[in-house]
């Protein structure tokens, strides 16, 4: 029996999925307007559905979806009436928006890269722009995003609707930043997906200690980043991270789903594959660094305390001297609150918790972290291992109340609890 | 985003002939390969020597035994990989099928896709 791979509508639906950031850009590259572009894309997909199932699927499906989508807008753009009515519902007039580029010239990867940029452009909230990047660029429907998100859909529907007007309102161009505007905004998309990859890896709310679908969105997104911008360092900084931290998936959560801690994991159920990637695209990173002779940005050197860990193959082994070395690097890049507190880890693995400690108390008083869990939770581990049972039950205690992650609070009542017996060099935060 | 194995399986008694790969096939399979590792999709891929380099151990009845190749009785053999990461099967096999489209009308080639079993929590 001749097997179909599943019906023609998914596999109607699986071409538009891999097409359709594409057909996005290079519509919205001829109608100027990143909603508008969604919406061709979609009349195409509705198309296809129609008729691929009677007149079969064309040879180049692709390329049938993308050309059906840029006919429609060449089309609207030659009506201005209709398009100008089209742009006036997204608040902008003809005369805001730059007459369209000649439509014969075909530069996929380019168009890719303006939708990318615009997508997380940085007049959008946060929030926004990671919904509009995953519908977008990641293909996700809204229902997607909203389970992925933990929020309701009608809000991630709401939110998109806003995002795409507010790009309309403030007249962002669609176009990829040049000159000394690039470095700034590149930082914007960067970090947009390395939002999207930490909101499934260390889930801040709920019920699950990780989402991995939302780290592998994240992860794509930024490989297919890094191949458009193969010059940029902090791109395959960025990739390296994820690839490594990603690796460490299977290991993260014990059989009941509750997390394991770096030291406590199964290092063989480490995937060797992401870690091999992880490490190669931190090569280009270097690579493409020394060539343009810039130092290593805070992704490559957060990828590099990452590769160490990858290399240990026991926790024992861990090179923490060199980890301690790089958050110091780290902290002079990118001084952060919380690279400190890593600092301090990595310093009291290294040189013992007495060493630690200080630079964990000097946080204290940090607003920034007056309600961060991992603050009280890394100084009971010291406290722990300084043989302060008592004060570490405390800063437990603290940390469980502080956390919004229901399996990280059950860990931290574990630890408070323990407290009582021996206390040995246990758990890191990260893991 | 599940991870999937494909396995290409070729018939090696009737490899295809040098003449088959024109610079014209080269070129497409060339510039398929680049889309899908910048679609962020192919995370690795490897042709693999013929059988008669290869080696079958085998543990039955408490016994290992050993066989060179080539492994003539078997009609198709893995001839090469590709492990891509997709949102799912229908993706997967979309992927696959644009490489096997790329292939001369006249040669048989197989794809056999195959999604990676992860069991999370299992530790």
């Amino acid at each position: 029996m001749a097997g179909t791979g599943g019906t023609a509508a998914d596999a109607v639906e699986a071409v538009f999925r891999i097409e359709s950031a594409r057909i996005i850009a290079v519509v919205a590259r001829i109608v100027r307007d990143v909603g508008i572009a969604e919406e061709l894309a979609q009349d195409a997909l509705v198309a296809a559905l129609e008729q691929w199932p009677t007149t079969g699927v064309p040879d180049r499906p692709g390329a049938w979806l993308t050309a059906t989508a840029k006919h429609r807008a060449v089309d609207l753009v030659r009506r201005r009436e209709t398009y100008a009515r089209k742009l006036a519902e997204v608040g902008r007039t003809l005369e805001d928006v730059p007459p369209p580029e000649p439509v014969d010239v075909d530069d996929i990867d380019d168009d890719l890269l303006r939708l990318i940029f615009t997508a997380c452009h940085p007049v959008l909230s946060a929030e926004a722009r990671v919904a509009l990047t995953l519908r977008l660029l990641g293909g996700l429907a809204t229902g997607e995003i909203a389970r992925a998100c933990l929020v309701p859909e009608p809000t991630v529907a709401q939110r998109i609707v806003r995002a795409k007007r507010a790009l309309a309102r403030a007249g962002v161009p669609f176009e990829v930043p040049a000159g000394p505007e690039l470095p700034a905004r590149l930082d914007s998309v960067l970090e947009v997906v390395y939002l999207i990859f930490n909101e499934g890896y260390a889930a801040t709310a709920g019920d699950d200690w990780l989402r991995p679908a939302l780290c592998e969105d994240a992860l794509r997104l930024g490989r297919v980043l890094a191949a458009l911008m193969p010059q940029e360092p902090e791109a395959h900084g960025l990739v390296a991270l994820l690839e490594i931290q990603a690796s460490r998936t299977a290991a993260r959560t014990g059989p009941d789903g509750a997390p394991v801690l770096l030291a406590d994991q199964n290092r063989t159920r480490w995937n060797r594959m992401l870690i091999g990637r992880g490490f190669a695209a931190l090569e280009r990173a270097s690579a493409t660094a020394s060539a343009v002779g810039t130092a290593p940005g805070p992704y490559a050197l957060q990828a590099a305390i990452a590769a160490c860990h990858a290399q240990a193959v026991r926790y024992r082994e861990t090179d923490w001297a060199m980890i301690a070395t790089l958050y110091g690097r780290l902290a002079a890049v990118a001084p952060s609150p919380v690279v400190e507190l890593n600092r301090a880890v990595a310093v009291s693995m290294a040189e013992g918790p007495e060493a630690g400690l200080p630079i964990v108390d000097a946080l204290a008083a940090e607003p920034a972290l007056r309600n961060y869990h991992l603050l009280p939770s890394v100084r009971g581990d010291l406290l722990a291992r300084l043989g302060r049972p008592a004060e570490a039950r405390a800063e437990f205690a603290r940390a469980a109340a502080l956390t919004r992650n229901e399996r990280e609070r059950a860990l931290l009542l574990a630890r408070a609890e323990a407290c009582g017996e021996t206390p040995g060099p246990e758990g890191v935060p990260e893991a | 985003m599940p991870r999937y194995l494909s396995m290409i399986r070729i018939d090696e008694q009737h490899t295809p002939r040098p003449e088959d790969f024109t610079p014209d096939f080269q070129q497409r399979m060339g510039a398929l390969l680049e889309e899908i590792t910048k679609a962020g999709v192919m995370l690795d891929t490897a042709g693999l020597a013929p059988t008669a380099q290869g080696t079958r151990v085998t543990w039955s009845g408490g016994q290992l035994s050993v066989t060179d190749g080539p492994f003539t009785e078997t009609k198709e053999v893995v001839g090469g990989y590709a492990i891509l990461q997709a949102k799912d099967m229908a993706e997967a096999l979309e992927w696959t099928k644009r490489f096997l489209r790329i292939h001369p009308a006249h040669l048989s080639v197989t794809s056999e896709v195959r999604e990676i079993a992860e069991a999370p929590g299992a530790s």
